[in-house]
């Protein structure tokens, strides 16, 4: 059987109804979004039905929208049909001062530290995760450093008094 | 002497059976900055905990605030062994983006350069596989190889190892004579160099009895874990990027992809063995397409794309429009259209993915790197639980672990 974005597409919206939503297809990718709460449900679907057989969790990470109140971070999973040869982007949105979302480790070991990595730069909180805590940055950390909050260092600032980086 | 009475041990510490061992943040065994904190029980692994972030250098958060060109540099420094594939994959993803067609002469030479750049990764990590089971003689003589890639590149770009080749739309400068003919010296030569360095380990008593059934995994297991590249091929999946979504005209060539059984630490030297002569034949085949270009097609070395490709210097001096351009280039003045992608090479070690998404600005909104050692990396402690300390460490160097690809 081939698969194509359609059939995933129709088959999603044929078991979850109006509880997925946003598709397109961008670069040949189909993504799709759907509510924090029923991400485990999304996904254990995509991995167990046969004819969708999203078995290889590609990449997560998380995008911050400090913009759009209510749904400013963005937990995103890139899974891979290797049969079949197909991608697929799902997404959920959270709020940034509820972040709970439901862990994808119990289905993928590799979510493990990409979960972790995603709670370490945006804060994400991941539910039943089984080691929640910082992997790259140090432990001490009391901020999350890709949120859009934080800014790099403005290249015109000159406040700083330090002769080594010639601004003094 | 006063008898010292207040020493607190910490809990169980007395009772405990085992023994708890740092291999690491800096170790000769580990080849990188990472620590692995042992529970041995004599030389048995109980279990082991990694930490790794010690080389972490937020090129996520860097490349927020750099147009396009100026993100290559950042991407060299993920898998250094490799990093001519990081940039083309960086290049690849640009060009998909802002859906740039490119002549088929930088492609072939694009994967002229990639593939070199595989073999010099494999070849750095089945060497030191070779160290760590106790057989230095390898690794040294396959380091003049090595070299003559290094050297290759150098011709290419004018650097080894942080190589920055290559720009959005093609290559800087046109390969010159010299370049090709070191890359003849090389394909002469190193054909029978490899052979020589297999036979060394390949049938070796020593090394089959240290590298067979240890660090071994299933391709389920595998598969769960995210391992790709030549660790999932080395488990029996054959899964690779370049035939799976072929990139830089991948479809054009004709080459196998060799896969294991066992996915133990001897089967994925033989994979990346295998790849290695695979390579060598798709470099063969590259440079017999570009020899068929004549006239003006064999001088291509770019597409033209004005707005993301600088122009050449003596133009920027001597032209209004180069000039224009020159400076919208170098001042990040351009915007990028919205929208987001994933877009991934076979790198060294796995896929590398880069998710762009660019919210119209001059750069990106947000970039992430799938770096395939930071995913597969959480496997090692099912890798070596049970196993003798001494067959943890050629597992960690057989998995070709880069500390600057798993820190970012």
């Amino acid at each position: 059987m081939v698969l194509s974005n359609e059939i995933i597409q129709n088959n999603l919206i044929e078991k979850f109804g109006d509880q997925v939503l946003n598709f397109s297809t961008a670069s040949g990718i189909l993504s799709f979004e759907s509510s924090k709460e029923i991400n485990l449900k999304i996904l254990q679907y995509l991995y167990e039905e046969p004819s969708l057989g999203f078995t290889f969790l590609t990449d997560l990470c998380g995008v911050n929208y400090p913009d759009n109140i209510g749904a400013e971070l963005v937990v995103v999973y890139h899974l891979h049909n290797f049969s079949e040869n197909i991608r697929l982007r799902y997404s959920v949105t959270t709020s940034i001062d509820e972040t709970a979302v439901f862990t994808a480790s119990k289905l993928f070991e590799s979510a493990n530290w990409m979960e972790r990595e995603t709670y370490d730069f945006f804060g994400v909180n991941f539910i039943g995760h089984p080691n929640l805590k910082r992997i790259l940055n140090v432990d001490e950390m009391d901020y999350f450093p890709l949120r859009k909050e934080y800014p790099l260092e403005d290249q015109t600032r000159i406040d700083k008094d330090d002769e080594m980086f010639g601004r003094g | 002497m006063e008898h010292q009475t207040n020493i607190t041990l910490p809990k169980g510490s007395i009772e405990k059976t085992t023994t708890t061992l740092n291999i690491g943040p800096t170790h000769p065994a580990t080849h990188g900055v990472f620590q692995n904190i042992m529970e041995v029980d004599g030389e048995r692994v109980v279990s082991t905990e990694q930490t790794v972030g010690y080389i972490h250098r937020a090129f996520e958060k860097l490349a927020e605030r750099r147009p396009l060109y100026q993100i290559t540099p950042i991407t060299d420094r993920l898998n250094y062994c490799s990093s001519p594939i990081n940039n083309m994959g960086w290049h690849i993803t640009c060009e998909r983006f802002l859906k740039l067609d490119l002549p088929k002469r930088v492609d072939y030479l694009r994967v002229i350069i990639m593939e070199l750049a595989r073999i010099s990764d494999h070849l750095i990590c089945n060497s030191i596989v070779g160290v760590d089971t106790g057989a230095y003689t390898g690794f040294l003589y396959v380091m003049q190889y090595r070299e003559l890639i290094y050297e290759i590149y150098e011709e290419v770009c004018g650097s080894r190892l942080t190589t920055n080749i290559g720009r959005i739309g093609g290559f800087e400068r046109n390969f010159t004579n010299t370049a090709f003919t070191k890359l003849e010296k090389f394909l002469d030569e190193y054909p029978k160099v490899l052979k020589e360095f297999e036979n060394l380990f390949a049938r070796n008593r020593i090394f089959m009895e240290r590298t067979k059934g240890t660090g071994g995994i299933s391709a389920e297991r595998a598969l769960n874990y995210g391992f790709t590249g030549p660790n999932l091929r080395a488990a029996g999946v054959d899964y690779d990027v370049r035939l799976q979504q072929p990139y830089s005209s991948y479809q054009d060539f004709d080459f196998k992809v060799p896969v294991g059984t066992t996915g133990d630490n001897y089967d994925r030297f033989l994979v990346r063995n295998a790849e290695m002569y695979e390579s060598i034949s798709i470099i063969k085949q590259a440079y017999q397409k570009i020899q068929e270009f004549k006239g003006t097609d064999a001088e291509v070395y770019h597409a033209d794309v004005p707005e993301y490709y600088l122009p050449k210097k003596e133009d920027v001096y001597t032209k209004m429009e180069a000039l224009i351009w020159h400076f919208k280039i170098i001042m990040g003045e351009i915007d990028l259209p919205k929208g987001q992608i994933y877009s991934a090479v076979e790198g060294g070690n796995g896929e590398l993915g880069f998710y762009l998404v660019s919210d119209g600005g001059r750069t990106p909104f947000r970039l992430h790197f799938r770096r395939p050692c930071f995913i597969y990396y959480q496997a090692f402690e099912e890798l070596i639980k049970g196993g003798m300390l001494s067959d943890a460490v050629v597992t960690l160097s057989s998995l070709n672990l880069i500390a600057g690809e798993l820190d970012a």
